[in-house]
């Protein structure tokens, strides 16, 4: 029997009909590893900079992220914002700057690993298990695979557990990918451009997907990506990394759920994406087909 | 065929049935034809009896030898020992293929020392083997386990080496490390190469063994070989022969075993449909 099922029949001594709430229940607290709640965390780089070989991608980057925040850092290619994902990530170090989750020194590998995760561009399945045991990956706990067939429901794909993932496509495999990264409930969940590899409808659907996982577990988010369109649709806070440095931070008061042809969201779209292409107002950032011959255009590729 | 006024159920379907049973039976035209020739040759005399004696007469043999439980003997010995080789060459092989492949300072150390003996041919070591161990098993054992040991390693040091950086990278973000990084993450993705050595030494195998048992012996299938020589009985040869051929074909179908055992998830090794 439900929960409260049973307590107002304690209450109600059995004679009073037990009639659902109107409203649903909202869904229980996740709690991580540590018994934590699993909700957002909260980031604040200092003076961060990134330099490969002698060539500097990152110049002292000041930047602080609020929890539960859905942040979108978008730029040209090569302008050191997966860099930045990376370094939060842990997969790189800094060559100078802190960087602080949560308050304490993000340097300690045991702290990253237990709270963040990372989504890549490719699903990065492992060919040699199958689904669901991709998803319950570094899973601890004899309840592993409940739980990683609970978030495999929660993407929709429930009844591919038992698959290899050579015959998944590939948005489907980005799901599994995602669901992987949910079940360790973190409290930060990095995206480097997940969404680049997958046809357009599938794009939209993922977005939506993200959106609503993101709404139901609260976690800070922080997703790269190229596509203006889809940091508009998904983010409430745009970064711009320009030159290694932040050239616009943007916060979007847009009402959710966004849909791409509203007027206000396609006017930020429009101005961001001026904004990256370094565009003077006044021109449209995106010309109408055969305005303009190709060598004119400014690609950002 | 005519036109015929039957219905449907009653008309007969003969001649695609026909066509399909041609069509198997290609492939084994030409091994009949020339066991024919043979047989026909022998019969007439133009071949003689001790370069290449009748192909019923090596049946004949070989019903003999297995009815008196010699040829299960001799078998017996020959894998025996190809068997036992291929275990002390292959883990070998594969212990140091791992080593070298997982850790820096193990292949610079020796790796090149490996790939510099791996040239010399097993073959040609078999008078210093004869001296070092003399013509028992021992020598037998070290020559099959000689051949085997290179393939088995190069191939697991490249199976190693060629996993996926991007996997090992996802894992580690996972908080896998250590040994549970390499058995979840760098193992299974080592595997393929590690079943195509495997199937090289099994090939090899037999190879070293033949020529190891041509040394001396007191059983096993080169025995029975090199005896059947001396006391020019041919049909014999030829049945020795043809066990080789046998066995190494068993062990061809052991080792693809293996492989859709081992990579039943692998696209590439599907089987045909």
């Amino acid at each position: 029997m439900h929960s409260l099922e049973l307590e107002a029949a304690r209450f109600h001594g059995a004679a009073a009909p037990w009639r659902p709430p109107l409203v649903a229940a909202p869904a229980p607290l996740r709690r991580d590893a540590a018994g934590e709640p699993a909700r957002g965390m909260a980031l604040a780089l200092q003076g961060v900079a990134k330099a490969f070989a002698g060539r500097p991608v990152l110049h002292d980057l000041d930047l602080a992220v609020r929890p539960g925040e859905f942040v979108a850092l978008v730029g040209r290619s090569g302008c050191g914002k997966s860099t930045l994902l990376r370094l939060l990530a842990g997969l790189e170090a800094p060559s100078a700057g802190r960087i602080a989750l949560d308050g304490r020194d993000g340097d300690d590998a045991a702290t990253r690993r237990a709270a963040l995760r990372v989504m890549f561009q490719d699903a990065r399945l492992l060919p040699w298990r199958r689904v669901l045991d991709n998803v319950a990956l570094g899973l601890p706990g004899a309840d592993a695979r409940e739980r990683a067939r609970e978030a495999l429901a929660q993407v929709g794909l429930a009844e591919r557990a038992a698959d290899w993932p050579a015959v998944l496509s590939g948005g489907q495999r980005q799901r599994v990918a995602l669901a992987r990264a949910l079940v360790h409930a973190p409290r930060l969940l990095l995206l480097d451009e997940p969404l680049g590899a997958l046809d357009a409808l599938t794009r939209i659907e993922m977005q939506r997907l993200i959106e609503r996982l993101w709404q139901r577990h609260g976690f800070t988010a922080l997703l790269v990506t190229h596509d203006v369109g889809e940091a508009v649709a998904l983010a409430e806070r745009v970064l711009l990394i320009e030159d290694g440095r932040i050239g616009l931070d943007e916060r979007l008061r847009l009402a959710r759920p966004r849909s791409r042809g509203d007027a206000a969201c396609a006017a930020l779209e429009e101005r961001i994406l001026r904004r990256v292409l370094r565009q003077p107002e006044g021109r449209p950032a995106s010309p109408p087909p055969g305005s303009r011959p190709a060598h004119a255009l400014r690609w950002a590729l | 065929m005519p036109a015929s006024s039957t219905t449907p159920s009653e008309r007969p379907v003969p001649r695609p049935r026909r066509r399909f049973h041609l069509a198997t039976l290609r492939p084994w035209l030409l091994p009949v034809g020339i066991l024919l020739a043979w047989e026909l040759a022998a019969r007439a005399g133009w071949l003689s009896t001790r370069i290449l004696p009748e192909p019923l007469s090596v049946l004949r043999a070989f019903w003999t030898l297995s009815a008196s439980g010699e040829m299960a003997q001799h078998v017996a010995t020959s894998t025996g020992r190809a068997f036992t080789g291929l275990a002390i060459g292959g883990t070998l092989g594969l212990a140091l293929g791992l080593l070298t492949g997982s850790l820096r300072a193990a292949e610079a150390l020796l790796d090149s020392t490996l790939q510099m003996v791996r040239n010399i041919p097993p073959l040609a070591l078999i008078p210093l083997v004869i001296l070092w161990f003399g013509i028992d098993e021992a020598a037998k054992l070290f020559l099959v386990a000689f051949g085997v040991f290179f393939p088995v390693y190069l191939n697991t040091f490249h199976g190693i080496r060629a996993v996926d950086p991007a996997l090992i990278e996802m894992a580690r973000s996972y908080g896998l490390s250590g040994w549970a990084l390499y058995r979840q993450v760098i193992l299974p993705g080592a595997l393929p190469s590690i079943l195509v050595g495997l199937r090289f030494a099994l090939g090899l195998m037999w190879v070293l063994l033949i020529v190891a048992e041509t040394i001396s012996a007191q059983a096993g299938i080169g025995y029975l070989t090199m005896n059947a020589r001396e006391f020019l009985q041919t049909d014999v040869v030829l049945v020795g022969i043809l066990l080789y051929a046998l066995l190494g074909k068993l062990a061809d179908v052991l080792a693809r075993a293996l492989e859709r055992w081992g990579l039943r998830w692998h696209p590439g090794y599907q089987p045909a449909p």
